[in-house]
């Protein structure tokens, strides 16, 4: 089955191929020299929002590694809106606000994601809890229970022992 | 012709594997050794024919067969002919009846060289593995034939998705559909002991095996799989959780743990329900990647054929085989009765400690995969969980496991004394801390991950030639080490692959450096203490493509170190670009160069990454497959595991 971990960029530039035929055709890679912004420091922040914004058409790519055209507008909208002076909240909740929660790559803890969050916790909590316990039987097992053959091994350490 | 043959051969092999599930389960049910006898042959006849089918299409595939629906969408008379064979597993109904042939090649091997399991179990694993086969085998026949014919064969292909044509990725699935489906191989041997009802150490001992080698190919296929989108996909990105990668990590995981708690099972008779449910939900995990690839239900862009029936049929595989082993699990678990009595501070325990981590680790893999699909379900949201969440949630396991690591792999079985061992590595605990904090005071970026790294890297190596030259030191014979079993040798290989995993990852991640600019001919610019200078882009023809590439010359401190062609490819037939990065690859670091567009004032778009202990990475992979394959190779597998036969043999009678 994953003949392929990795044609992830093959199909997803094709899918984009598809949609965008021409556009995308010339923009092969993500993040352009044009659009990086002279300051450094705001260019920092926009990579890293960029990591956590993703591709709408591109499925499960972020912004910043995304070839596609529309992935680009965006970068450049999260730049225009750091250069407008926007904290990196602000430039969040002015996509999400336009392009849905769907636009996010980290889930917002709101609502029923917390579910989401609370899952491994859990889930280690009770295994470990249940590691304990069954570590407990075993060390109050009675080692007569360890000793004792069974029926099969009883007549084969016979059959072994008439030899 | 041949492709007639092939596809009737299928055909047969179903109706063989159908008769290899009745005959010898019935067989071993009533103690009739006649029927029991029939699964060895079937069981070797359904891998011929498989075999058969499979190179039926290969050779169609090799010919240019455009007859064939299948050869016409995924491949070009053009090609060449590596990766017009490559090409037949490079789509879904080719990668289906490989995984098959995969299925039906463990049952062969069970045939062949299972002559020291006891006749009853032998015939039930068979007739299980069998059902497994007949199970995708009529999803190939009914949803997914490969062998149907155009009425009105083009004059060529549409060639196939240029980033699979590649050696990474044509040797990569088959690694990988091994490790899947020698999953199934331990599946096999779990329900067949749970309808037997008797799980000992001798069971542990025959599956142990197959578990290694199933996860010794998961390993190599992984690894592959990274390394190719390493230097394909044009950033040098290793991991991205995608749920195609995820897919193919839980079970790896979770056959870890398996590996782990089947040492318990073997040495000490204890945990092994929790040891059969591993092997069920191991299997499991790999079915359900398969879902998740073929359903369309999780759209990754890894998904290259979606469809819903095919889908549902996969779903239904997933219900009968998972639904169905554990209703038998729930039933029958309690037939199995631990024996080892152990104290709280034992090895056995930090196996457990080691189980409750890996499997933990995978739930949570598993959640953040299929969440989006639970939250449009059930909450009507519709969301992306990227990989912040994965790192988020699951690099505190790892690292527990790694910091628990050197302990537990020291703890002697049934009571252990955590001080008297702390007193041994307490010296490289300090060291692996020194050179963490080492590296903390040197680094110009502050990040935590990089010193965080060097300490669990440090002490797990560390930890595991200690473990090893220890218990050398204590036998007053430091030349006995040599006479260790071999499983011994594959325990400190394996684990100080980890430990160098760990390290390459967390240095890769914090050190690596990123530039993209406008760059113009023969002017040079620094990136990481390299000199970078562009000095020609040309236009080259190759077989199916036209490249644009690059000369692009490296130097450090004036003295020209590697000259590197990357390269941009356009597949005219595929309607594809893709990027082959040029790498210049070094054993601390990787320099990674990557040509993008020419502007419209001469310059072209140039990517450079400085990549430190890339290769760190692969080798670790590597020595986790050898420590593997070392442990395969100790000798209890092969001799101890038949002294049973001639007692229990039921044929002998």
């Amino acid at each position: 089955m994953i003949p392929i971990v990795g044609t992830r960029r093959g199909v997803a530039l094709r899918n984009c191929l598809i949609l965008f035929s021409i556009l995308s055709w010339n923009t092969v890679l993500a993040v352009q020299p044009d659009e990086v912004l002279t300051d450094s420091r705001l260019e920092e922040r926009a990579r890293e929002l960029s990591k956590e914004l993703r591709c709408l058409v591109c499925r499960n790519e972020s912004i910043d590694e995304s070839n596609a055209a529309l992935a680009r507008d965006l970068r450049l909208l999260v730049r225009e809106r750091l250069v407008a002076g926007d904290s990196d909240q602000e430039v969040m909740s002015f996509i999400v606000e336009r392009y849905g929660e769907y636009v996010l790559m980290t889930p917002r803890l709101t609502g029923s994601n917390w579910l989401l969050y609370a899952a491994g916790p859990v889930m280690f909590l009770i295994s470990f809890f249940v590691g304990v316990v069954y570590m407990r039987s075993r060390q109050c097992a009675l080692p007569s229970q360890e000793m004792a053959l069974s029926k099969d091994e009883q007549i084969r350490l016979n059959e072994i022992l008439e030899k | 012709m041949i492709t007639e043959l092939g596809h009737y051969a299928l055909i047969l092999a179903f109706w063989v594997s159908i008769v290899q599930i009745v005959v010898p389960f019935v067989g071993a049910h009533q103690g009739r050794p006649r029927l029991i006898a029939v699964g060895e042959p079937a069981a070797i006849i359904q891998f011929l024919l498989t075999v058969f089918a499979f190179f039926a299409l290969v050779w169609a595939f090799a010919t240019s067969d455009f007859s064939l629906q299948l050869v016409t969408l995924n491949s070009h008379s053009d090609k060449p002919m590596i990766y017009k064979i490559t090409g037949t597993w490079g789509n879904h109904e080719g990668s289906m009846l490989l995984w098959v042939l995969i299925v039906t090649f463990f049952g062969a091997l069970v045939a062949w060289f299972g002559e020291n399991l006891p006749p009853t179990l032998k015939a039930r694993v068979l007739s299980i593995q069998a059902l497994i086969g007949t199970a995708f085998l009529a999803f190939i026949l009914f949803t997914s034939n490969p062998f149907l014919r155009l009425a009105i064969p083009p004059m060529n292909g549409q060639d196939l998705n240029p980033l699979l044509q590649d050696p990474g990725l044509a040797i990569h699935p088959p690694f990988l559909y091994l490790g899947y489906v020698g999953l199934s191989m331990t599946f096999s041997f779990a329900v067949a002991a749970l309808i037997e009802g008797r799980v000992d150490a001798a069971w542990a001992r025959w599956v142990r095996p197959w578990t290694l080698a199933a996860w010794i190919f998961l390993t190599i296929g992984i690894g592959l799989g990274s390394w190719w989108a390493y230097y394909e996909l044009g950033w040098g990105g290793f991991w991205f959780w995608d749920p195609v990668e995820n897919a193919s990590f839980m079970p790896w995981l979770l056959a870890v743990a398996l590996l782990h708690s089947a040492i318990v099972v073997e040495k000490r008779e204890a945990l092994k329900s929790w040891t059969i449910l591993l092997a069920i939900l191991a299997f499991g995990f790999s079915l359900i990647g398969t879902f998740i690839v073929r359903s369309g239900l999780l759209t990754s862009v890894h998904a290259f054929a979606n469809d819903p029936e095919r889908g549902v049929f996969i779903l239904a595989i997933i219900g009968f085989f998972v639904g169905g082993a554990l209703l038998l699990f729930a039933c029958r678990a309690g037939v199995l009765e631990a024996k080892g009595v152990f104290g709280t501070v034992s090895r056995e325990s930090a196996l457990i400690a080691n189980n409750v981590l890996l499997a933990t680790s995978c739930f949570v893999v598993f959640i953040g995969t299929i969440w989006p699909i639970i939250a449009e379900m059930f909450f009507d949201r519709k969301l992306t969980v990227g990989p912040s969440y994965f790192n988020f949630v699951f690099t505190p396991f790892m690292i527990l496991l790694g910091v628990l690591l050197p302990i537990g792999a020291m703890l002697p079985w049934k009571r252990g004394n955590v001080g008297r061992i702390m007193r041994v590595l307490r010296p490289y605990l300090f060291l692996a801390l020194a050179m963490a904090a080492l590296v903390w005071s040197v680094q110009t970026n502050r990040s935590i991950l990089a010193p965080l790294g060097v300490f669990v890297g440090v002490w797990i190596c560390v930890g595991a030639l200690v473990d090893i030259l220890s218990r050398a030191y204590s036998s007053r014979d430091i030349l006995r080490i040599l006479r260790f079993p071999r499983a011994d040798w594959g325990k400190l290989v394996a684990h100080f692959g980890i430990g160098v995993i760990f390290f390459a990852i967390c240095g890769l991640v914090a050190w690596q450096q990123e530039d993209i600019r406008v760059a113009y001919i023969d002017e040079s610019y620094d990136v990481g203490g390299y000199t970078i200078t562009l000095r020609d882009v040309q236009r080259h023809d190759g077989p199916n493509f036209v490249s644009t590439m690059g000369t692009v010359s490296l130097s450090d401190g004036g003295d020209e170190i590697a000259q590197l062609w990357p390269e941009k490819r356009n597949y005219p037939v595929a309607q594809m670009t893709t990027t082959e990065a040029a790498i210049d690859y070094r054993i601390m670091r990787d320099v990674y160069v990557v040509i993008g567009d020419r502007q419209d004032d001469g310059g072209w778009v140039i990517r450079t990454y400085v990549k430190p202990f890339a290769n760190w990475m692969w080798f670790g992979c590597f020595l986790l497959a050898f420590g593997g394959l070392l442990s395969l190779s100790d000798r209890r597998y092969r001799v101890a595991a038949g002294a049973r036969r001639p007692l229990h043999g039921l044929l002998a009678k």
